[in-house]
């Protein structure tokens, strides 16, 4: 029976699945992954001709007289008193505790809502993922004005502050998700062999948790290092602590047509995120699912 | 500051953070039978804090703060939220606005969509998904950038070419070069397409999973009932994905509505293309203007409200159901 089943349905799956691949998906996917990377391809292209070419011509006549140059990157970095460099090394510093601190605030939260039991524990835990939906905006001022109270205006701590705040919410619901769903047999036994909570959360759950933890890291990770607007509120004064994306958007107001530095100075940007997005990018979809599909 | 001063401050910053972690985490091992509200507190007690201090309490102090006035001494009633509505200027700010988070959502889902299904069935399936996504590892500045430089425009003179993509398309084409982010309405539209451009990768890849579920019994059945792939895809694929769409839109909506980096680094808001984002960061860090500031941005939290709302309501009735 089964067996006349299977020959039957082999011929009309095949059917099926080439009636699927269709030519015009491929054509069509061809062009709009072209579409989508030329913006990308060409200002790329741009950032290592010589600055006299990209004044007067397009980037497309590269193929006919190809010449390139790295000088773009070299005056863009080192070159003057604003230089790149600096700003680079910032968004580095800015970066590093602004992921590691919420992750491990969080993943403390989320054990004790996973894991201890207390009253009005539900409640709390709605509290908090609602708290999701308040928009940095309205934090801005409050907190600055908290900051300069506390003699932290100006200060990377101002900026480590803030990113961890704003990245609690969703850290606290990702790695929720994931410690709740470690199994109690686990937890149970070690808390017979007398482990307490402190104990079982660095020797079980932080390992475990490990997926989840790298999967929010990276999403955190990009949040930072992309940031404009937390960056702007806190140290967009201060050339000392703000990051890439600060001077990248002064660069675009002040020397809107110079290319040369508009285009080497965006890729010192963009390379940092793309290479981590690209080399964990099973773990990017993964939390960006987590925190979407999920919920 | 040197450089390895400034590393140096965030290992100082980060060795703090150890100490006292190892500390609570020492004092909640210590005192935990003892004390098991100790523990809980010191596990949950930070993070609640941050949330208190940094976020609601903010939160609070910003809706107060929009009815006072630029200099938030003065309590001016209604007064900012009724300039958002009468004064030209914010007017259009709204506007455009609507027209931002009705506009960006849908077209950036649909391409998404159209996207993961085609992409499914191409060989180069993981390259071609990777190209669409990856302008979600680049920061809203450097997109603006990247396309600023599409929408690039030389004066049409003998002798002067253009560098702009766009625009030597339209000379190929035996066209004018035209002014993409000057001219209004069309520039609010050529600033859209950078947001399209960056939340088609996102929509493609929520989607792509969510069509991923569908079982492939119920499409093959369909076709072998004579389906074709069209409306195999409306009538099998659409509905079993809804709430996936329903979600992407949203989380779109969303993200429309608090981007102010693409505005800001491509026009600075200027030719009327500023959005309540990028009128609050103007308001507030550039005119000074406190009680209008709060006001936009209090007006932001409203619309996004409604959204989370029918977003939880949505995933409660599919869990039900």
């Amino acid at each position: 029976m089964s067996a006349t089943v299977t020959r039957r349905s082999r011929p009309s799956a095949a059917v099926a699945r080439r009636r699927l691949t269709h030519p015009f998906a491929s054509a069509a996917v061809f062009a709009i992954a072209v579409l989508w990377t030329i913006p990308t391809f060409g200002l790329f292209l741009t950032s290592l001709r010589p600055e006299a070419q990209i004044k007067t011509t397009g980037w497309w006549t590269f193929f006919a007289e190809p010449q390139l140059t790295a000088d773009n990157y070299v005056g863009v970095l080192f070159g003057g008193r604003d230089a790149l460099a600096g700003y680079f090394v910032n968004s580095l510093v800015i970066v590093v505790p602004s992921v590691i601190i919420p992750i491990v605030l969080a993943s403390l939260a989320a054990y004790a809502f996973a894991w201890m039991r207390f009253r009005g524990r539900d409640t709390l835990f709605l509290v908090v993922f609602t708290i999701q939906i308040v928009p940095v905006q309205v934090a801005l001022i409050p907190l600055l004005q908290m900051f300069v109270g506390l003699h932290l205006a100006g200060t990377f701590w101002t900026l480590w502050i803030a990113h961890t705040i704003f990245a609690l919410p969703l850290a606290i619901y990702i790695l929720h998700n994931f410690i709740a769903a470690i199994p109690a047999e686990i937890i149970e036994a070690a808390r017979i062999d007398g482990a307490h909570h402190a104990h079982i959360f660095r020797m079980i759950v932080l390992p475990l948790a490990m997926p989840a933890i790298a999967a929010f890291g990276v999403f955190q990770f990009l949040w930072v290092w992309n940031d404009l607007l937390v960056s702007l509120a806190f140290a967009g004064g201060v050339p000392a602590v703000a990051p890439l994306t600060v001077r990248l958007q002064q660069l675009s107001g002040t020397y809107g047509t110079e290319w040369q530095l508009l285009s080497s100075g965006a890729f010192v940007s963009i390379v940092v995120p793309v290479i981590v997005f690209i080399a964990l990018q099973r773990f990017f979809v993964r939390g960006l699912l987590a925190g979407s599909v999920k919920s | 500051m040197s450089v390895p001063e400034k590393f140096g401050q965030a290992l100082l910053a980060l060795a703090i953070f150890g100490v006292v972690l190892l500390v609570v985490l020492h004092i909640a091992g210590r005192t935990s039978t003892r004390a098991p509200r100790l523990s809980i507190a010191l596990f949950l007690g930070p993070a609640l804090a941050l949330l208190g201090i940094g976020l609601a309490y903010p939160a609070i102090r910003t809706i107060v703060a929009s009815f006072f006035d630029a200099s938030g001494r003065n309590f001016v009633g209604p007064a900012n939220y009724l300039t958002l509505v009468e004064d030209p200027t914010m007017q259009r700010v709204v506007l455009n606005t609507l027209l931002w988070i009705v506009v960006c959502p849908v077209v950036s889902t649909a391409i998404g969509l159209l996207y993961a299904v085609m992409a499914d069935r191409v060989r180069w399936e993981v390259l071609a998904k990777t190209l669409i996504f990856l302008p979600m590892a680049i920061s809203f500045v450097g997109a603006a950038i990247i396309w600023k430089f599409v929408y690039e425009y030389r004066a049409d003179q003998p002798g002067i070419q253009q560098i702009g993509i766009l625009n030597q398309l339209l000379v190929w084409l035996g066209g004018q070069p035209q002014q993409f982010l000057t001219v209004e309405p069309r520039n609010t539209f050529a600033l859209m397409v950078v947001m399209i451009w960056i939340e088609a990768g996102f929509a493609m890849t929520v989607l792509s999973a969510a069509i991923k579920g569908v079982p492939r019994e119920l499409l093959e059945s369909a076709l072998i009932d004579g389906a074709g792939p069209v409306q195999q895809f409306l009538q099998i694929t659409v509905p079993m994905i809804r709430s996936a769409l329903v979600l992407v839109l949203t989380a779109i909506t969303i993200a429309v509505l608090k981007v102010f980096d693409v505005v800001l680094t491509m026009t600075g808001g200027q030719f009327a293309t500023s959005v309540i984002a990028n009128e609050y960061y103007a308001q507030t860090f550039r005119f000074f203007n406190s009680g209008l500031g709060a006001a936009l941005a209090t007006v932001l939290f409203a619309f996004i409200v409604p959204i989370v709302i029918y977003n939880v309501l949505q995933f409660r009735k599919a869990r039900i159901s």
